[in-house]
């Protein structure tokens, strides 16, 4: 029991990471099609300043609960990654110095050195969590003793990277509707246009990936398998994915903006869930042998620590989510020369 | 070379950086927070734009810690997958618990703090500091938690085939753990002290902005002599605890082979790891070594002989580092009590001031030298006496490791030279002018 509620809130973690980070990262992709000079260009690191930062400790989150609730996981995860995580590690290093760097020099050429890490950063960090959730959807290649048996490109496959591109194209959107709602003017009016191309992009981009899964990963069998999860899903993925692309495209036409928002919020974090409850509860199943996957009952940590930790994450997490939300809030006007007067303000 | 000498070498690369610039967030942000509270107290325009200041140079930090922090987490898993596994249980439960108490609050606040001078009251924005300040040091404790269990493991029982966790309370109260934190927060707070102190000798020698860096010197000062007493008086107790609970390690840092009561500290001494003793032992003080470790001048010190080849831990390495960090922390109380009583003539002494400045890398030395002994001194384990180095490390393929490890160095060069001249860039352009923003 203690193994499945942390297995639901591990997925939901990596869910509100993705939600958050997603439209810093799609946002970082996009600067380079959306802005056209300097003040619009610090008007989109504006857009990202205050929150990037709180946003990419869910990621550290998601990794720490990782470790300490199925520490076997973190273990064989982490290491088989290893190429595609070093990868994203470095695209976050530079997407995120990127961010504090740029503004600290007015000179032309240190600005362009940091506007291509963060698009660089950002894009290849969707690109590659994309890559990595679509392999662990799909198993990759680990033997009875946890061992990686295949290397960098054997991640590259054609689901691995249909999961890539779904990422890419998910957080642009979800980033774009930021940009709509925090600017005005021509920037807002490109972020505009440019939401209704990305949406049918993403629509596109979501039909493939969801019927490569049919053909590429078990998680559908494990939907119709397990009668619990035959009824969740029948919740899940209509009526909070679907219906929230489906409003995404709603709220966009009328450019009601945070609503907009909020519902590509819903469907990153409907169809994050929609893939973990699917792999439930393997949190690595493995190629070779369904038998040599790592699963919540042999990566779990001892029910003391779980205990614990799930005393701390939910006394602990719901105090994160109220300041957070208190800084959203506090940040939620669009963005005024004003704000762009100072330095500190990008 | 192999996957496990690689993943050291990258790990070691990797930490020594990240504490390039860990422990000036942890002062600094102090300092600013007592800057801008003195403003809030007495409305003097000239505290603000010391917090002003001295909070970019802490943002550069910050984004630095930041991204090279997200490896330390990430290395556990890519590089350490077997240590992980075995030990994740009490050690991912720290770093989890570290992320969610502290890093949030810190990483969020710090972005208000940073984009909200004009738009919140100046109590409010004081407050978001401290917020900053007490989660930095926060997540430290955390941290240092998770390595006083490595150093020297408690509230554990092995079971499963790997470590359990049977007494949490245990594992975060034990005495190692909060040596460690004192000794490493102290450490963090002089080197914070003589940044600020060095950068305003700068300006001080410069004669400009005289009485904005009169008083940052001054604040930081008080801060550094502070911690400087702490550190020394701490340091001694530090190594007693060693003494008692790793003692490989306190054999090795003082280079002492065999078994010996009444054990005597040398004053200049060379060792010779390859033969099993040292080179030169000269100007013995009879017990004095006994005395340090066991408050007993009659103590039974155990030699490294005493264990076997396998489980010591490098010698040199360990007593030259040790020896790094106790010199510089003399010497930072040494220039710390100077200054005190140089404290408001400071003008009149430019080659303190002078000193001051070029003393500013010192601490940072001191502090790699005194992790360089936390973690080369427990050599051979991971975890003492339960879990080796060579044991702990993932099934990757040398290429692997190696292509990441020539990646972390370029990197991080690249990134270490921008940080440090936007930092110099920065100090040299001073305050800026005293128009409100």
């Amino acid at each position: 029991m203690l193994e499945s509620i942390w297995f639901f809130l591990w997925g939901l973690l990596w869910a509100i990471y993705f939600m958050l980070d997603g439209f810093d990262l799609g946002l970082g992709t996009l600067m380079p099609f959306v802005a056209r000079d300097d003040m619009e260009k610090r008007t989109v690191y504006r857009a990202m300043g205050p929150f990037w930062d709180g946003n990419e400790v869910w990621l550290i989150t998601a990794g720490g609960v990782t470790f300490a609730a199925f520490p076997l996981a973190y273990a064989v995860m982490f290491s088989s990654l290893y190429s595609a995580l070093m990868l994203l590690l470095f695209a976050l290093i530079f997407r995120g110095v990127a961010m504090e760097f740029r503004g600290q020099i007015h000179h032309e050429k240190w600005k362009k050195v940091w506007d291509y890490s963060l698009t660089a950063g950002s894009f290849l960090a969707a690109l590659l969590l994309g890559v990595a959730f679509a392999n662990i959807f799909q198993g990759i290649p680990i033997d009875e003793k946890g061992v990686y048996q295949g290397s960098l490109i054997t991640l590259l496959n054609p689901y691995g990277l249909l999961g890539g591109v779904l990422f890419v194209v998910m957080f642009a959107l979800h980033g774009c509707i930021w940009l709509a709602l925090k600017t005005e003017g021509p920037l807002h009016d490109r972020a505009t246009t440019l939401a209704s191309r990305l949406w049918t992009a993403l629509l596109a981009a979501a039909v493939i990936f969801l019927a490569a899964t049919w053909f590429a990963t078990r998680l559908y069998d494990n939907y119709l398998e397990n009668p619990l999860f035959f009824v969740v899903p029948i919740l899940l993925i209509p009526i909070i994915a679907v219906s929230a692309l489906v409003m995404t495209r709603v709220y966009i036409s009328r450019t009601r903006w945070w609503e907009a928002w909020f519902a590509s919020s819903l469907f990153i974090v409907g169809t994050t869930l929609f893939g973990v409850a699917g792999l439930y509860p393997h949190l690595l199943p493995s190629s070779i042998n369904p038998a040599y996957s790592v699963t919540i009952h042999n990566a779990a940590s001892s029910p003391l620590t779980l205990k614990i930790m799930l005393g701390v994450a939910l006394t602990v997490i719901p105090v994160v989510i109220a300041y957070q939300a208190w800084v959203y809030h506090f940040f939620k006007d669009k963005i005024q020369p004003s704000d762009l007067a100072h330095d500190e303000g990008y | 070379m192999d996957a496990l000498i690689l993943s050291r070498l990258q790990f070691a690369v990797a930490t020594y950086f990240h504490f390039l610039f860990v422990p000036l967030t942890l002062g600094l942000s102090i300092l600013i927070a007592i800057m801008e509270t003195i403003f809030v107290r007495t409305g003097d325009e000239e505290y603000r734009r010391m917090a002003k200041f001295w909070g970019k140079i802490f943002l550069i930090n910050f984004a630095m810690g930041v991204v090279t922090g997200i490896t330390l987490e990430f290395q556990f898993g890519t590089n350490w997958s077997r240590y992980s596994s075995y030990v994740g249980d009490i050690f991912g439960s720290l770093l989890a618990i570290e992320a969610t108490v502290a890093f949030f609050l810190e990483s969020t606040f710090i972005a208000v703090w940073a984009l909200s001078w004009n738009r919140l009251s100046p109590k409010a924005h004081a407050v978001t500091i401290w917020l900053v300040a007490a989660a930095s040091s926060l997540s430290a404790v955390w941290i240092l938690i998770a390595n006083a269990w490595m150093q020297h493991p408690v509230g554990y029982t092995i079971r499963n085939g790997r470590a359990e966790l049977t007494d949490f309370f245990a594992v975060v109260t034990q005495s190692f753990a909060i040596h460690q934190i004192i000794h490493t927060l102290s450490a963090a707070y002089i080197l914070s002290a003589f940044f600020v102190m060095g950068v305003s000798a700068y300006h001080l020698l410069k004669k400009q902005h005289t009485s904005f860096f009169g008083r940052s010197f001054r604040l930081a000062l008080v801060m550094g002599l502070v911690f400087s007493i702490v550190e020394v008086v701490q340091g001694h107790m530090h190594g007693a605890e060693v003494a008692r609970v790793q003692p490989t390690k306190l054999a090795a840092m003082e280079s002492l082979w065999d078994t010996t009561a009444h054990a005597p500290q040398y004053l200049f001494l060379v060792p010779d790891e390859k033969n099993e003793r040292n080179f030169i032992e000269l100007g013995a003080i009879p017990g004095a070594l006994s005395m340090l470790a066991y408050h007993d001048s009659s103590a039974t010190v155990r030699g490294l002989k005493d264990f076997p080849r396998d489980e010591r831990p490098p010698v040199t390495l360990s007593f030259i580092s040790f020896r790094i960090m106790v010199g510089l922390g003399f010497l930072f109380l040494a220039l710390m009590t100077v200054g005190w009583f140089l404290r408001n003539r400071l003008e009149e002494h430019p080659w303190y001031l002078k000193t001051m400045l070029y003393a500013i890398p010192l601490p940072y030395i001191a502090a790699q030298a005194g992790w360089t002994l936390a973690e080369v001194g427990r050599q051979p384990w991971v975890v003492y006496g339960v879990m080796k180095t060579s044991d702990a490390v993932s099934p990757i393929a040398v290429s692997q490791a190696l292509v990441s490890l020539l990646a972390f160095v370029g990197v991080y060069s690249l990134l270490g030279a921008a940080a440090l001249y936007l930092i110099i860039m920065h100090v040299r352009r001073g305050p800026e002018s005293g128009q409100p923003a």
